[in-house]
């Protein structure tokens, strides 16, 4: 049976809840986890005022509840699994490092940033910053996986270095700004300024795009790499379209102003 | 002991402890997948003089290899684990990589890595690109028809080479019936390969030679034009001709069950005795009796 947390009240300003992981969970009595201190805007609470707590770690907690304003769930987590039923607010995930992070509803800007490992799964949609660094930092993403349902906004994969980010619907502008290296899928369509400053990586997309004037065209081919991620998004429970198997992606190499070792593939099928 | 009207002599086959490797190669189409297949186990029949033994086990069907397009599967087994990660890169480069719209997999879950794809990767000029899919490690390669996709590392496993069984024939046509029967049905088993030409082998070898810079020479205790002319022959008369079919496998059982299955599939009429070779039982690390194999069932 899994540790349960259930939101009794619901905050009236964010709540810092980053002591929510199978991590800082896993070792601790009811009563200790509901003295567990977090910050309710700048005052200090219990865990206690705002969940109510039962069941026992197996490996797994699971939190109920809109979640929306809460902060920081699941940050640094590096073991088990985390379940979050319903929408859940920014900071999800941060710097994770291992284990699985299941959001069943919506999440808010800056999923998973400076990610180091494990799997963040999302089955509704995503904000802005899905897996970035943040303001001031050189490197974002550096391993792992997040997996988005839905549609996610802006800066995706905003410095990362490594690791993979799907997005089963849309995605906003700058996907995949400044990115290092790693990989990003988006199954339906892009914004404009895709792969902006990116030094490396792979940046793939089921639609056309528009793309900047510093990306140059390669050709049009069937990258076999790609079948692997296709078959493996099949098995997470995307839905892959066969064509996509078998017909060819239109390669663009840049960012001609950075180091121009990154690459965009376009769906280039019937 | 006799499978229908042959003879099963008592005796064994002595088998050596050797390394293994699966190579999963996949192309555009089935053609292509051979192609590269049987480029890779060309020249590889004996570790004696060819450094490495390999064959095809067998063809995948495209929805079960890794990306989805036609594969075959080679298996290839050398002396030591270092030997072995050696002719991989080798063969691999030469023979896979060279070979249009291929793709090469390891096919082990369990073993030992050793560095192929990123032994590989230095081809590519720099312009090499990695990539991790559920945690394997590939190779993007820049080739003329689009890119190369390797793994990063292939397993190899200690494994079972040197398996055998020898078709005692009154004629060579029997003998050949016989044989052909025999790697046909041994051909339907996973985890194993008949390094010879379509599966077989006809001159069995001993060790050593009256010439001291030979370590192997012809098994003469088995050869019919020298019956009556050397002091030890194991043909009686009525014996013709014998071929011999050496098994390679990731495991002694599937080498064992081989063998039963050849037994079984070349005791025809015509064929006298099934003998296995062994070399006094010194040099072998696995002893495979026959009698033992043709007690159990399939």
């Amino acid at each position: 049976m899994a540790l349960k947390l259930k939101l009794h009240t619901k905050p009236d300003v964010p709540l810092e809840a980053d002591c929510i992981s199978p991590d800082r969970l896993q070792s601790l009595s009811d009563n200790e986890i509901s003295n567990l201190t977090l910050f309710h805007g700048n005052r200090q609470v219990c865990l206690g005022d705002f969940f109510e707590c039962s069941g026992k770690f197996d490996g797994e907690v699971i939190v109920e509840g809109d979640l929306s304003n809460i902060k920081h769930i699941g940050s640094a987590m590096s073991l088990g699994k985390l379940t979050i039923k319903g929408d859940v607010g920014v900071h999800t995930g941060a710097g994770i490092r291992g284990g699985e992070l299941v959001i069943e509803g919506n999440v808010s800007d800056w999923l998973a940033p400076e990610m180091l490992g494990g799997r963040v799964i999302v089955k509704g949609s995503a904000g802005h910053m899905v897996g970035s660094g943040y303001r001031g930092s050189t490197v974002g993403m550096q391993g792992g996986e997040i997996i988005v349902h839905g549609d996610v906004k802006n800066e995706t994969g905003h410095v990362m270095r490594r690791g993979l980010i799907v997005v089963g619907g849309n995605s906003g502008d700058f996907t995949g700004v400044n990115m290092l290296a790693g990989t990003i899928i988006v199954l339906g369509e892009m914004g404009i300024r895709t792969g902006a400053g990116m030094k490396r990586g792979s940046i793939i997309c089921q639609h056309k795009a528009d793309i900047l004037p510093t990306f140059s065209r390669s050709c049009n081919y069937q990258p076999s790499f790609l079948r692997h991620y296709f078959k493996y998004l099949k098995t997470m429970g995307l839905s892959i379209s066969d064509s996509l198997l078998n017909e060819p992606f239109e390669r663009w190499c840049g960012d001609s102003v950075e180091l121009n070792r990154g690459e965009i593939l376009l769906y280039a099928g019937k | 002991m006799k499978i229908k009207s042959t003879e099963i002599v008592d005796t064994f086959a002595e088998a050596f402890k050797m390394y293994g490797s699966r190579v999963i190669i996949t192309a555009e189409t089935k053609e292509w997948a051979m192609a590269a297949a049987q480029s890779i186990t060309g020249f590889a029949t004996s570790v004696i003089g060819c450094k490495c033994e390999a064959g095809i086990e067998t063809e995948i069907k495209a929805e079960d290899t890794p990306d989805l397009r036609p594969g075959v599967s080679v298996l290839i087994f050398a002396m030591d684990a270092e030997s072995l990660g050696k002719r991989l890169m080798e063969r691999i480069g030469q023979c896979v990589m060279t070979c249009p719209t291929t793709a090469c997999y390891n096919g082990l879950s369990e073993g030992t890595p050793v560095v192929v794809g990123g032994q590989l990767r230095y081809f590519g000029d720099g312009h090499q690109i990695s990539k991790v899919i559920d945690d394997n490690k590939f190779w993007r390669i820049p080739v003329m028809d689009g890119e190369f996709l390797i793994d990063d590392t292939f397993q190899v496993q200690e494994s079972v080479g040197g398996g055998n069984i020898l078709i005692l024939g009154k004629d060579q046509k029997s003998a050949l019936k016989a044989a052909s029967a025999a790697t046909k049905a041994m051909r339907q088993l996973s985890d194993i390969i008949l390094p010879f030409p379509n599966g077989v082998v006809r001159s069995g070898s001993k060790v050593g030679s009256k010439y001291k810079s030979l370590i192997a020479s012809t098994n003469h205790a088995y050869c019919p034009t020298l019956r009556g002319k050397v002091k030890h022959s194991d043909l009686d008369d009525g014996i013709n001709s014998v071929l011999e079919i050496v098994i390679d496998g990731l495991s002694l059982k599937a080498v064992e069950e081989a063998m039963r299955v050849g037994m079984e599939a070349a005791a025809k009429p015509g064929i006298k005795k099934i003998s296995a070779g062994n070399y006094g039982g010194n040099l072998g690390q696995y002893h495979i009796h026959l009698h033992q194999l043709s007690a159990q069932k399939g």
